[in-house]
């Protein structure tokens, strides 16, 4: 079994690349359109802002270099810290992006962690759901919460690795592996992940994929990283499949015995 | 009259439409979403969407985020 027949399924579309890349934090579009190409990430989030009033009109927009035709967009409800302005944030999403219903939805707790808002989450999630809206949920590594946030009807649960733009990598990888074993939706890290490692061991412990965007963008190269995180993704996910050999205390030699002639 | 655009005071001519703004922003052809006082209000209908004094107005589009 090799990953292009094993693809991700989201919100009933495929995709063959199992890593989810934010478009934050770059030098510029040049830099971010360059950095998302070198992932071969499919699904690409953004952030809903106001616009600059009597700015440059011909400044250059993030659509115009992550086309909605070639990438599935994934608005985001980042900074929102209640249900009500994450709902009003899909809502002007939706209407954005011409009636695409897919959206990442954040409600976050405390400015200093991030870690999100559960409860805020939960009523959004259950608005949004209720409204048509496909939600990929942004989480704590809570088994029992990603089990209610998958039961309101999220088209993917996405539990923290650790708090966003930390790169601590996967602070509690039991609680992961709990998630992803008692889901029947995909599960995918979303944030905290520092380097190609930390991506390729969560996909080792069977996530469906794994959503990034400081691990790469803070990257003194971004582009070389972006381009690590597409292996590091690939490799974890292959080692996944390939079922890893069992721990063992002692040593088993690999050269046989028999033959040996001294 | 006086509306509330993006969190600010801003100036225009008695009924406007949600176009007539847009144009005298030199927006109409972008990509953006509008809500007025916290209702979506659909690009098909800007045209004939007639703004109000005190209107609050929130224009968005899409930047780079996580």
């Amino acid at each position: 079994m090799n990953t292009m027949q094993n693809p991700l399924q989201v919100a009933g579309k495929t995709y063959h690349s199992r890593l989810l890349v934010g478009t934050g934090k770059y030098k510029d579009l040049e830099e971010t359109r360059l950095a998302i190409e070198a992932s071969g990430a499919e699904i690409v989030t953004v952030a809903i802002r106001r616009t600059n009033i009597g700015q440059n009109p011909d400044e250059p927009n993030l659509l115009d270099v992550i086309h909605p035709d070639k990438y599935t967009l994934l608005p985001n409800t980042a900074g929102c810290y209640s249900a009500e302005d994450a709902v009003r944030t899909c809502r002007l999403a939706r209407e954005l992006l011409d009636g695409h219903n897919l959206t990442k939805l954040e409600v976050l707790g405390d400015e200093k962690t991030l870690f999100p808002h559960i409860t805020e989450t939960l009523k959004a999630a259950e608005t949004l759901v209720k409204d048509g809206f496909e939600v990929m949920v942004y989480t704590n590594d809570d088994p029992i919460v990603a089990r209610e946030l998958e039961q309101i009807g999220c088209a993917a649960v996405m539990p923290l690795a650790a708090p966003i733009g930390s790169g601590l990598g996967i602070r509690n990888p039991y609680n992961i592996l709990e998630i992803i074993e008692n889901a029947n939706v995909p599960i995918i890290v979303d944030a905290g992940v520092g380097t190609a490692s930390d991506a390729a061991i969560a996909m080792e412990m069977g996530c469906d994929g794994v959503l990034m965007n400081t691990a790469i963008a803070a990257a003194k190269d971004p582009v070389l990283m972006a381009s690590a995180m597409k292996k590091g993704i690939e490799a974890g996910r292959e080692a996944f499949l390939a079922g890893r050999m069992p721990r063992k205390r002692y040593a088993s030699a690999s050269s046989p015995i028999d033959g040996t002639f001294f | 009259m006086k509306i509330l655009l993006n969190g600010k005071p801003f100036e225009l001519a008695d009924k406007s439409s949600a176009s007539n703004l847009l144009e005298s922003l030199q927006l109409s052809d972008k990509k953006l979403a509008m809500e007025i006082n916290q209702e979506i209000v659909p690009r098909s209908e800007y045209e004939h969407y007639q703004l109000h004094a005190n209107d609050k107005v929130e224009i968005v589009h899409a930047i780079g985020g996580g």
